[in-house]
Protein backbone atom coordinates (compact mmCIF):
# COMPACT_ATOMS: atom_id res chain seq x y z
CA UNK A 1 0.00 0.00 0.00
CA UNK A 2 2.44 2.29 0.88
CA UNK A 3 4.98 1.36 -1.91
CA UNK A 4 2.37 2.29 -4.34
CA UNK A 5 2.08 5.27 -2.75
CA UNK A 6 5.40 5.88 -3.08
CA UNK A 7 5.45 4.94 -6.94
CA UNK A 8 3.08 6.88 -7.86
CA UNK A 9 4.07 10.25 -6.45
CA UNK A 10 7.36 9.57 -8.20
CA UNK A 11 6.03 8.78 -11.37
CA UNK A 12 4.24 11.96 -11.25
CA UNK A 13 7.01 13.62 -10.37
CA UNK A 14 9.18 12.28 -13.15
CA UNK A 15 6.35 13.29 -15.79
CA UNK A 16 6.28 17.28 -14.23
CA UNK A 17 9.80 17.60 -14.62
CA UNK A 18 10.13 16.13 -17.67
CA UNK A 19 7.48 18.13 -19.25
CA UNK A 20 8.94 21.29 -17.25
CA UNK A 21 12.78 21.09 -18.58
CA UNK A 22 11.46 20.01 -21.95
CA UNK A 23 9.22 22.95 -22.71
CA UNK A 24 12.27 25.25 -21.08
CA UNK A 25 14.76 23.35 -23.44
CA UNK A 26 12.54 24.16 -26.46
CA UNK A 27 12.14 28.00 -25.63
CA UNK A 28 15.97 28.35 -25.18
CA UNK A 29 16.52 26.97 -28.47
CA UNK A 30 14.40 29.35 -30.11
CA UNK A 31 16.39 32.12 -28.06
CA UNK A 32 19.56 30.52 -29.32
CA UNK A 33 18.38 30.26 -33.01
CA UNK A 34 17.26 33.92 -32.99
CA UNK A 35 20.49 35.23 -30.94
CA UNK A 36 22.73 32.98 -32.89
CA UNK A 37 21.33 33.74 -36.39
CA UNK A 38 20.56 37.44 -35.56
CA UNK A 39 24.17 38.65 -33.70
CA UNK A 40 25.76 37.13 -37.01
CA UNK A 41 23.61 39.92 -38.89
CA UNK A 42 23.79 42.51 -36.90
CA UNK A 43 25.71 45.58 -37.17
CA UNK A 44 25.35 49.60 -36.45
CA UNK A 45 24.03 49.77 -39.86
CA UNK A 46 21.38 47.64 -39.51
CA UNK A 47 20.25 49.38 -37.06
CA UNK A 48 20.73 53.14 -37.87
CA UNK A 49 19.86 53.07 -41.66
CA UNK A 50 16.98 52.46 -43.73
CA UNK A 51 17.24 49.67 -46.70
CA UNK A 52 18.90 51.03 -49.70
CA UNK A 53 18.17 49.88 -53.03
CA UNK A 54 18.46 46.38 -53.92
CA UNK A 55 18.86 45.94 -50.11
CA UNK A 56 16.54 42.83 -50.61
CA UNK A 57 18.68 40.86 -53.16
CA UNK A 58 21.89 41.84 -50.01
CA UNK A 59 22.96 45.32 -50.73
CA UNK A 60 23.34 47.52 -47.57
CA UNK A 61 21.18 49.00 -45.97
CA UNK A 62 19.44 48.51 -42.28
CA UNK A 63 16.00 48.22 -41.04
CA UNK A 64 15.53 51.66 -39.16
CA UNK A 65 12.26 52.13 -40.87
CA UNK A 66 10.77 48.98 -39.61
CA UNK A 67 12.34 49.56 -35.72
CA UNK A 68 11.03 53.36 -35.55
CA UNK A 69 7.89 51.74 -37.45
CA UNK A 70 7.15 49.29 -35.11
CA UNK A 71 7.42 51.69 -32.23
CA UNK A 72 5.90 54.44 -33.20
CA UNK A 73 2.69 52.30 -34.05
CA UNK A 74 2.91 50.25 -30.81
CA UNK A 75 3.38 53.64 -28.96
CA UNK A 76 0.27 55.03 -30.35
CA UNK A 77 -1.82 52.06 -30.38
CA UNK A 78 -0.72 51.06 -26.32
CA UNK A 79 -1.55 55.14 -25.57
CA UNK A 80 -5.26 55.09 -26.99
CA UNK A 81 -5.90 51.90 -25.62
CA UNK A 82 -5.31 52.99 -22.63
CA UNK A 83 -7.00 55.89 -22.89
CA UNK A 84 -9.78 53.85 -23.57
CA UNK A 85 -9.15 50.69 -21.45
CA UNK A 86 -8.87 52.14 -18.13
CA UNK A 87 -12.11 53.87 -18.22
CA UNK A 88 -13.64 50.93 -19.12
CA UNK A 89 -11.95 48.33 -16.41
CA UNK A 90 -12.99 50.91 -13.78
CA UNK A 91 -16.06 51.43 -15.16
CA UNK A 92 -16.85 47.97 -14.99
CA UNK A 93 -15.28 47.46 -11.48
CA UNK A 94 -16.45 50.50 -9.67
CA UNK A 95 -19.98 51.49 -11.39
CA UNK A 96 -21.26 48.30 -12.63
CA UNK A 97 -19.85 45.84 -10.23
CA UNK A 98 -23.69 45.85 -8.32
CA UNK A 99 -24.83 44.51 -11.71
CA UNK A 100 -23.11 40.97 -11.75
CA UNK A 101 -25.01 39.62 -15.03
CA UNK A 102 -24.39 42.77 -16.43
CA UNK A 103 -20.30 42.79 -15.80
CA UNK A 104 -20.51 38.52 -16.43
CA UNK A 105 -21.44 39.56 -19.98
CA UNK A 106 -19.20 42.20 -20.48
CA UNK A 107 -16.56 39.90 -19.25
CA UNK A 108 -17.60 36.91 -21.21
CA UNK A 109 -17.48 39.55 -24.45
CA UNK A 110 -14.52 40.81 -23.82
CA UNK A 111 -12.87 37.43 -23.54
CA UNK A 112 -14.44 36.50 -26.74
CA UNK A 113 -12.83 39.25 -28.64
CA UNK A 114 -9.32 38.72 -26.98
CA UNK A 115 -9.54 35.28 -28.49
CA UNK A 116 -9.83 36.81 -32.09
CA UNK A 117 -7.24 36.21 -34.25
CA UNK A 118 -5.28 38.96 -35.15
CA UNK A 119 -5.69 38.61 -38.86
CA UNK A 120 -9.38 39.08 -38.33
CA UNK A 121 -8.77 42.61 -36.89
CA UNK A 122 -6.65 43.08 -39.96
CA UNK A 123 -9.44 42.29 -42.07
CA UNK A 124 -11.61 43.96 -40.00
CA UNK A 125 -9.65 47.49 -40.09
CA UNK A 126 -8.94 47.02 -43.91
CA UNK A 127 -12.54 47.15 -44.70
CA UNK A 128 -13.07 49.93 -42.62
CA UNK A 129 -10.50 51.83 -44.45
CA UNK A 130 -12.30 50.71 -47.60
CA UNK A 131 -15.43 52.14 -45.97
CA UNK A 132 -13.58 55.49 -45.08
CA UNK A 133 -11.48 56.01 -48.46
CA UNK A 134 -8.23 55.82 -46.20
CA UNK A 135 -4.32 54.30 -47.63
CA UNK A 136 -2.77 51.73 -45.63
CA UNK A 137 -0.84 53.88 -43.27
CA UNK A 138 0.51 54.77 -39.66
CA UNK A 139 -3.02 55.72 -38.75
CA UNK A 140 -4.79 52.93 -39.98
CA UNK A 141 -2.15 50.28 -38.39
CA UNK A 142 -2.22 52.08 -35.22
CA UNK A 143 -6.23 52.15 -35.07
CA UNK A 144 -6.43 48.09 -35.77
CA UNK A 145 -3.91 47.44 -33.50
CA UNK A 146 -5.52 49.77 -30.74
CA UNK A 147 -8.78 47.71 -30.56
CA UNK A 148 -6.79 44.15 -31.15
CA UNK A 149 -5.25 45.28 -28.07
CA UNK A 150 -8.07 46.94 -26.09
CA UNK A 151 -9.44 43.37 -24.84
CA UNK A 152 -5.89 42.39 -23.88
CA UNK A 153 -5.56 46.01 -21.93
CA UNK A 154 -8.85 45.70 -20.14
CA UNK A 155 -9.55 42.22 -19.06
CA UNK A 156 -5.91 42.41 -17.78
CA UNK A 157 -6.95 45.91 -16.06
CA UNK A 158 -10.19 44.65 -15.19
CA UNK A 159 -8.81 41.22 -13.19
CA UNK A 160 -6.07 43.50 -11.11
CA UNK A 161 -8.89 45.74 -10.12
CA UNK A 162 -11.18 43.15 -8.95
CA UNK A 163 -8.27 41.99 -6.84
CA UNK A 164 -9.47 45.35 -4.75
CA UNK A 165 -11.32 44.45 -1.32
CA UNK A 166 -14.41 45.77 -0.66
CA UNK A 167 -13.31 46.66 2.96
CA UNK A 168 -11.31 49.01 0.91
CA UNK A 169 -14.39 50.90 -1.02
CA UNK A 170 -16.46 50.41 1.75
CA UNK A 171 -13.67 53.00 3.98
CA UNK A 172 -13.21 55.31 1.22
CA UNK A 173 -17.15 55.46 1.18
CA UNK A 174 -17.69 56.35 4.25
CA UNK A 175 -15.09 59.43 4.03
CA UNK A 176 -17.45 60.69 1.45
CA UNK A 177 -15.63 59.53 -1.53
CA UNK A 178 -18.10 59.56 -4.61
CA UNK A 179 -17.23 57.19 -7.25
CA UNK A 180 -15.60 58.62 -9.86
CA UNK A 181 -12.71 59.42 -6.75
CA UNK A 182 -12.92 55.71 -5.60
CA UNK A 183 -12.07 54.92 -8.80
CA UNK A 184 -9.26 57.58 -10.32
CA UNK A 185 -7.83 57.86 -6.85
CA UNK A 186 -8.18 54.81 -4.60
CA UNK A 187 -8.61 51.54 -7.57
CA UNK A 188 -5.73 53.27 -9.51
CA UNK A 189 -3.57 53.91 -6.81
CA UNK A 190 -3.72 50.63 -5.07
CA UNK A 191 -3.39 48.69 -8.40
CA UNK A 192 -0.85 50.59 -10.03
CA UNK A 193 1.91 47.91 -10.46
CA UNK A 194 -0.74 45.88 -12.10
CA UNK A 195 -1.90 48.53 -14.75
CA UNK A 196 1.43 49.02 -15.78
CA UNK A 197 1.79 45.46 -16.30
CA UNK A 198 -1.17 45.32 -18.03
CA UNK A 199 0.29 48.52 -20.70
CA UNK A 200 3.46 47.01 -21.19
CA UNK A 201 1.74 43.81 -22.07
CA UNK A 202 -0.05 44.97 -24.56
CA UNK A 203 2.51 46.85 -25.63
CA UNK A 204 4.30 43.56 -26.06
CA UNK A 205 1.51 42.26 -27.99
CA UNK A 206 0.69 45.47 -29.97
CA UNK A 207 4.46 45.21 -31.39
CA UNK A 208 5.13 41.70 -31.82
CA UNK A 209 2.01 41.30 -34.07
CA UNK A 210 2.63 40.74 -38.00
CA UNK A 211 -1.25 40.23 -39.30
CA UNK A 212 -3.12 43.36 -37.96
CA UNK A 213 -0.93 45.76 -39.56
CA UNK A 214 -0.28 43.66 -42.98
CA UNK A 215 -3.11 45.47 -44.59
CA UNK A 216 -3.34 48.32 -42.37
CA UNK A 217 0.02 49.94 -41.78
CA UNK A 218 1.46 48.64 -44.78
CA UNK A 219 4.98 48.33 -45.52
CA UNK A 220 7.28 50.92 -46.37
CA UNK A 221 11.59 51.70 -46.58
CA UNK A 222 10.75 55.20 -45.77
CA UNK A 223 11.56 56.71 -42.22
CA UNK A 224 7.34 57.33 -40.51
CA UNK A 225 6.79 60.59 -41.37
CA UNK A 226 3.41 61.15 -41.73
CA UNK A 227 -0.13 59.93 -40.04
CA UNK A 228 -1.64 59.62 -43.45
CA UNK A 229 1.89 57.28 -45.18
CA UNK A 230 2.65 53.93 -44.75
CA UNK A 231 5.07 52.35 -42.04
CA UNK A 232 7.09 49.97 -41.90
CA UNK A 233 7.20 47.20 -38.84
CA UNK A 234 9.25 44.73 -37.71
CA UNK A 235 7.54 41.41 -37.79
CA UNK A 236 6.50 42.20 -41.24
CA UNK A 237 10.32 42.98 -41.46
CA UNK A 238 11.02 39.85 -40.33
CA UNK A 239 8.44 38.04 -42.47
CA UNK A 240 9.44 40.05 -46.49
CA UNK A 241 13.41 39.09 -45.58
CA UNK A 242 12.57 35.63 -44.58
CA UNK A 243 10.90 35.13 -47.98
CA UNK A 244 14.24 36.71 -49.55
CA UNK A 245 16.22 33.76 -51.51
CA UNK A 246 19.46 35.70 -50.41
CA UNK A 247 20.84 34.02 -47.25
CA UNK A 248 22.48 37.57 -46.03
CA UNK A 249 19.07 38.99 -46.54
CA UNK A 250 17.34 35.94 -44.53
CA UNK A 251 19.35 36.08 -42.12
CA UNK A 252 19.16 40.16 -41.07
CA UNK A 253 15.52 38.86 -40.60
CA UNK A 254 16.74 37.31 -37.44
CA UNK A 255 18.34 40.60 -36.37
CA UNK A 256 14.94 41.69 -37.06
CA UNK A 257 13.31 39.03 -35.31
CA UNK A 258 16.27 40.04 -32.07
CA UNK A 259 15.64 43.33 -32.05
CA UNK A 260 12.15 42.73 -31.39
CA UNK A 261 12.67 40.28 -28.49
CA UNK A 262 15.25 42.73 -27.24
CA UNK A 263 12.84 45.57 -26.85
CA UNK A 264 9.88 43.06 -25.31
CA UNK A 265 12.76 41.99 -23.36
CA UNK A 266 13.42 45.66 -22.23
CA UNK A 267 9.87 46.38 -21.86
CA UNK A 268 9.32 43.12 -19.59
CA UNK A 269 12.27 44.10 -17.14
CA UNK A 270 10.99 47.84 -17.16
CA UNK A 271 7.87 46.53 -16.04
CA UNK A 272 9.13 44.67 -13.57
CA UNK A 273 10.77 47.26 -12.43
CA UNK A 274 8.09 49.85 -12.16
CA UNK A 275 6.13 47.33 -10.53
CA UNK A 276 8.38 47.31 -7.34
CA UNK A 277 9.18 50.84 -7.22
CA UNK A 278 5.50 51.33 -7.30
CA UNK A 279 4.29 48.63 -4.75
CA UNK A 280 5.51 49.97 -2.12
CA UNK A 281 2.53 52.23 -1.94
CA UNK A 282 0.02 49.60 -2.21
CA UNK A 283 -1.11 48.49 1.15
CA UNK A 284 -1.66 44.39 1.39
CA UNK A 285 -5.07 43.33 2.73
CA UNK B 1 -28.80 56.33 34.86
CA UNK B 2 -31.61 57.89 33.21
CA UNK B 3 -31.32 58.06 29.30
CA UNK B 4 -33.39 61.42 27.53
CA UNK B 5 -35.37 60.28 24.96
CA UNK B 6 -35.07 63.78 23.57
CA UNK B 7 -31.16 63.18 22.96
CA UNK B 8 -31.81 60.48 20.71
CA UNK B 9 -29.20 60.56 17.97
CA UNK B 10 -30.15 57.88 15.59
CA UNK B 11 -33.86 56.79 14.93
CA UNK B 12 -34.44 53.17 13.63
CA UNK B 13 -37.73 52.32 12.17
CA UNK B 14 -39.15 49.04 11.28
CA UNK B 15 -35.74 48.20 9.60
CA UNK B 16 -36.12 44.82 7.51
CA UNK B 17 -33.00 43.72 5.53
CA UNK B 18 -33.49 40.67 3.27
CA UNK B 19 -30.89 38.74 1.23
CA UNK B 20 -33.18 36.95 -1.54
CA UNK B 21 -35.03 34.53 0.72
CA UNK B 22 -33.26 35.17 3.77
CA UNK B 23 -34.45 37.65 6.37
CA UNK B 24 -31.20 38.87 7.43
CA UNK B 25 -32.89 41.69 10.20
CA UNK B 26 -36.12 41.35 11.15
CA UNK B 27 -38.40 44.42 11.80
CA UNK B 28 -35.54 46.50 13.65
CA UNK B 29 -36.77 49.48 16.05
CA UNK B 30 -33.59 51.27 17.71
CA UNK B 31 -32.94 54.78 19.34
CA UNK B 32 -29.67 55.72 19.61
CA UNK B 33 -28.79 58.09 22.38
CA UNK B 34 -26.43 61.03 21.50
CA UNK B 35 -23.05 61.20 23.56
CA UNK B 36 -23.44 58.17 24.64
CA UNK B 37 -21.46 54.67 23.48
CA UNK B 38 -24.28 52.34 22.53
CA UNK B 39 -23.04 48.61 22.34
CA UNK B 40 -24.40 46.45 19.47
CA UNK B 41 -24.13 42.83 21.35
CA UNK B 42 -24.68 39.57 20.08
CA UNK B 43 -23.19 35.63 18.81
CA UNK B 44 -21.33 36.26 15.33
CA UNK B 45 -24.05 36.06 12.19
CA UNK B 46 -26.97 37.91 14.13
CA UNK B 47 -26.73 40.79 11.67
CA UNK B 48 -24.68 43.49 13.77
CA UNK B 49 -22.80 44.17 10.96
CA UNK B 50 -25.78 44.67 8.87
CA UNK B 51 -27.43 46.77 10.93
CA UNK B 52 -24.13 48.86 11.42
CA UNK B 53 -23.71 48.95 6.99
CA UNK B 54 -27.66 50.01 6.91
CA UNK B 55 -26.73 53.35 9.21
CA UNK B 56 -24.43 54.54 6.16
CA UNK B 57 -25.62 52.97 2.97
CA UNK B 58 -22.83 50.72 2.61
CA UNK B 59 -25.42 48.15 1.96
CA UNK B 60 -25.45 49.69 -1.53
CA UNK B 61 -21.89 47.38 -2.40
CA UNK B 62 -23.85 44.34 -1.86
CA UNK B 63 -26.54 44.52 -5.01
CA UNK B 64 -27.97 40.89 -3.11
CA UNK B 65 -29.12 42.87 -0.29
CA UNK B 66 -32.45 44.59 -0.01
CA UNK B 67 -33.46 47.35 2.84
CA UNK B 68 -36.70 48.60 3.89
CA UNK B 69 -37.41 51.16 6.69
CA UNK B 70 -36.25 54.13 8.31
CA UNK B 71 -32.46 55.21 9.15
CA UNK B 72 -33.39 58.88 10.70
CA UNK B 73 -29.99 60.73 11.27
CA UNK B 74 -30.56 64.48 12.30
CA UNK B 75 -33.85 63.57 10.39
CA UNK B 76 -32.85 62.44 7.41
CA UNK B 77 -33.70 59.42 6.31
CA UNK B 78 -30.65 57.61 5.08
CA UNK B 79 -31.96 54.76 3.39
CA UNK B 80 -34.50 57.28 1.23
CA UNK B 81 -32.69 56.51 -2.31
CA UNK B 82 -32.77 60.20 -3.57
CA UNK B 83 -30.94 61.21 -0.22
CA UNK B 84 -27.47 63.09 -1.05
CA UNK B 85 -25.32 59.67 0.58
CA UNK B 86 -22.12 61.28 0.01
CA UNK B 87 -22.62 64.19 2.73
CA UNK B 88 -24.48 61.92 4.98
CA UNK B 89 -21.99 59.69 5.11
CA UNK B 90 -19.35 62.35 6.24
CA UNK B 91 -21.74 62.93 9.13
CA UNK B 92 -20.21 59.07 10.91
CA UNK B 93 -16.78 57.66 10.72
CA UNK B 94 -16.04 54.33 9.87
CA UNK B 95 -14.01 51.65 12.21
CA UNK B 96 -13.98 48.39 10.36
CA UNK B 97 -12.92 45.36 11.81
CA UNK B 98 -9.37 45.41 10.60
CA UNK B 99 -7.97 48.93 9.29
CA UNK B 100 -7.82 49.41 5.10
CA UNK B 101 -5.61 52.55 5.13
CA UNK B 102 -5.85 54.12 1.51
CA UNK B 103 -2.94 53.58 -0.97
CA UNK B 104 -1.10 56.34 -0.18
CA UNK B 105 1.21 57.93 2.23
CA UNK B 106 0.29 58.37 6.10
CA UNK B 107 -0.14 62.48 5.67
CA UNK B 108 -2.77 61.58 2.30
CA UNK B 109 -4.69 59.43 4.32
CA UNK B 110 -5.90 62.14 6.65
CA UNK B 111 -5.89 65.18 3.99
CA UNK B 112 -8.01 62.82 1.89
CA UNK B 113 -10.99 63.04 3.76
CA UNK B 114 -9.87 66.86 4.91
CA UNK B 115 -10.08 67.87 1.23
CA UNK B 116 -13.32 66.14 0.19
CA UNK B 117 -14.51 68.44 3.31
CA UNK B 118 -13.41 71.12 1.45
CA UNK B 119 -10.06 72.17 3.34
CA UNK B 120 -7.78 73.77 0.52
CA UNK B 121 -4.80 75.52 1.83
CA UNK B 122 -1.51 73.80 2.92
CA UNK B 123 -1.32 75.58 6.29
CA UNK B 124 -4.89 74.08 6.99
CA UNK B 125 -4.25 70.83 6.02
CA UNK B 126 -0.88 70.18 8.11
CA UNK B 127 -2.40 71.81 11.14
CA UNK B 128 -5.79 69.37 10.70
CA UNK B 129 -4.03 66.43 9.80
CA UNK B 130 -1.67 67.27 13.06
CA UNK B 131 -4.48 67.86 14.85
CA UNK B 132 -6.53 64.46 13.92
CA UNK B 133 -3.31 62.44 14.63
CA UNK B 134 -2.86 63.69 17.85
CA UNK B 135 -6.56 62.91 18.40
CA UNK B 136 -5.71 59.24 17.99
CA UNK B 137 -2.64 59.73 19.50
CA UNK B 138 -0.58 58.32 16.67
CA UNK B 139 1.57 61.63 16.29
CA UNK B 140 4.35 61.04 18.15
CA UNK B 141 4.70 57.81 16.11
CA UNK B 142 4.59 59.04 13.02
CA UNK B 143 5.71 63.02 12.66
CA UNK B 144 8.68 62.30 11.72
CA UNK B 145 7.21 59.75 8.61
CA UNK B 146 4.23 61.71 7.24
CA UNK B 147 5.29 61.10 3.41
CA UNK B 148 5.84 56.96 4.20
CA UNK B 149 3.33 55.14 2.61
CA UNK B 150 0.63 54.02 5.20
CA UNK B 151 1.31 50.19 4.54
CA UNK B 152 4.64 50.52 6.62
CA UNK B 153 2.45 51.15 9.96
CA UNK B 154 1.78 48.22 12.10
CA UNK B 155 -1.97 46.80 12.34
CA UNK B 156 -2.46 48.90 15.96
CA UNK B 157 -1.07 51.76 14.08
CA UNK B 158 -3.07 51.21 11.17
CA UNK B 159 -6.21 51.00 13.04
CA UNK B 160 -5.42 54.21 14.78
CA UNK B 161 -4.65 55.90 11.55
CA UNK B 162 -8.23 54.73 10.74
CA UNK B 163 -9.64 56.52 13.37
CA UNK B 164 -8.22 59.76 13.03
CA UNK B 165 -8.89 59.51 9.02
CA UNK B 166 -12.28 59.04 10.36
CA UNK B 167 -12.54 61.97 13.14
CA UNK B 168 -11.04 63.96 9.78
CA UNK B 169 -14.21 64.31 8.51
CA UNK B 170 -15.69 65.91 11.56
CA UNK B 171 -18.52 63.68 12.19
CA UNK B 172 -20.89 63.26 14.63
CA UNK B 173 -21.27 59.57 14.66
CA UNK B 174 -18.57 57.28 14.83
CA UNK B 175 -19.72 53.50 13.94
CA UNK B 176 -17.26 50.99 14.76
CA UNK B 177 -17.62 47.18 13.77
CA UNK B 178 -15.66 45.11 16.10
CA UNK B 179 -12.57 47.81 15.67
CA UNK B 180 -10.54 45.74 18.26
CA UNK B 181 -10.79 42.33 16.84
CA UNK B 182 -7.26 42.34 14.81
CA UNK B 183 -5.62 44.19 17.47
CA UNK B 184 -3.02 43.21 20.41
CA UNK B 185 -4.55 43.91 23.99
CA UNK B 186 -2.33 47.23 23.98
CA UNK B 187 -3.91 48.45 21.20
CA UNK B 188 -7.19 47.33 22.08
CA UNK B 189 -7.39 49.35 25.40
CA UNK B 190 -5.99 51.96 23.63
CA UNK B 191 -8.95 52.10 20.91
CA UNK B 192 -11.64 51.78 24.00
CA UNK B 193 -9.94 54.40 26.22
CA UNK B 194 -9.90 56.65 23.42
CA UNK B 195 -13.79 56.13 22.83
CA UNK B 196 -14.89 56.82 26.91
CA UNK B 197 -12.92 60.36 25.52
CA UNK B 198 -14.52 61.09 22.46
CA UNK B 199 -18.07 60.18 23.47
CA UNK B 200 -18.07 63.87 24.93
CA UNK B 201 -18.07 65.08 21.59
CA UNK B 202 -19.20 61.89 19.64
CA UNK B 203 -22.41 59.41 18.94
CA UNK B 204 -20.38 56.65 19.06
CA UNK B 205 -22.37 52.90 17.85
CA UNK B 206 -20.05 49.70 18.53
CA UNK B 207 -20.72 45.95 17.14
CA UNK B 208 -18.87 43.62 19.23
CA UNK B 209 -19.57 39.86 20.19
CA UNK B 210 -16.75 40.66 23.31
CA UNK B 211 -19.14 40.68 26.70
CA UNK B 212 -16.36 42.27 28.71
CA UNK B 213 -15.33 44.99 26.39
CA UNK B 214 -19.20 46.01 26.59
CA UNK B 215 -19.43 46.06 29.90
CA UNK B 216 -16.46 47.99 29.88
CA UNK B 217 -17.35 50.84 27.70
CA UNK B 218 -21.33 50.40 26.88
CA UNK B 219 -24.12 53.78 28.26
CA UNK B 220 -26.70 51.69 26.11
CA UNK B 221 -26.81 48.14 25.02
CA UNK B 222 -29.04 45.99 22.33
CA UNK B 223 -28.75 42.44 21.83
CA UNK B 224 -29.03 40.87 19.24
CA UNK B 225 -29.67 37.29 17.68
CA UNK B 226 -30.61 35.94 14.63
CA UNK B 227 -31.62 39.05 12.94
CA UNK B 228 -33.72 40.40 15.93
CA UNK B 229 -33.45 43.31 18.94
CA UNK B 230 -34.00 40.53 21.87
CA UNK B 231 -33.16 43.44 24.27
CA UNK B 232 -32.23 46.89 24.77
CA UNK B 233 -31.64 49.23 27.34
CA UNK B 234 -28.84 51.06 29.48
CA UNK B 235 -25.92 49.00 30.46
CA UNK B 236 -27.18 48.60 33.96
CA UNK B 237 -30.47 47.16 32.63
CA UNK B 238 -29.09 44.58 30.45
CA UNK B 239 -26.53 43.34 32.42
CA UNK B 240 -27.59 43.87 35.44
CA UNK B 241 -30.95 42.78 35.39
CA UNK B 242 -32.09 41.01 31.89
CA UNK B 243 -35.32 40.30 31.30
CA UNK B 244 -35.23 38.14 28.09
CA UNK B 245 -34.27 34.47 28.62
CA UNK B 246 -32.12 34.14 25.64
CA UNK B 247 -30.37 37.48 26.84
CA UNK B 248 -29.59 35.90 30.23
CA UNK B 249 -27.82 32.42 28.55
CA UNK B 250 -25.75 35.01 26.56
CA UNK B 251 -24.61 36.85 29.52
CA UNK B 252 -24.16 33.83 31.41
CA UNK B 253 -22.15 31.76 28.87
CA UNK B 254 -24.50 29.12 28.25
CA UNK B 255 -26.00 30.08 25.10
CA UNK B 256 -26.63 27.11 22.50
Amino acid sequence: MKRSKKIEESFFKVLMVIATYSILAVLALIMYSIFAKGIKAMSWEVLTTVPSGGYYYGKGGGILNAILGSLSLAFGATLLAFLIGLPVALYINVFLVRYKNAVRMIRFILDLVWGIPSIVYGAFGFSMMILLGIQTSLLAGTITVTLFILPIMIRSMDEILRTVPIGLSEAAYSLGSNKSELAFKIFTRQTISGIITAILLSFGRGIGDAASVLFTAGYTDNLPNSLMEPVATLPLSIFFQLSSPVPAVQDRAYASALVLTLIILLVSLFSRGLGKRYHKTKINF
Amino acid sequence: MMLDMEMNKIHIENLNVFAGRQQILKDININIPKNKITVILGPSGCGKTTLLKCMNRLTDLYPELKVTGKVLINDKNVLDPHADIVTLRQYMGLLMQRPYPLPMTIYNNIAYGLKLRGVKSRRDLHKQVMHYLQLANLWDEVRHRLREPASRLSIGQQQRLCLARGLAVNPEIILADEPTSALDPISSQYIETKFTELKNDYTIVLVTHVLRQARRIADYVVFMYLGEVIEQGTVEEVFGNPKMEKTKQYLGGTFN
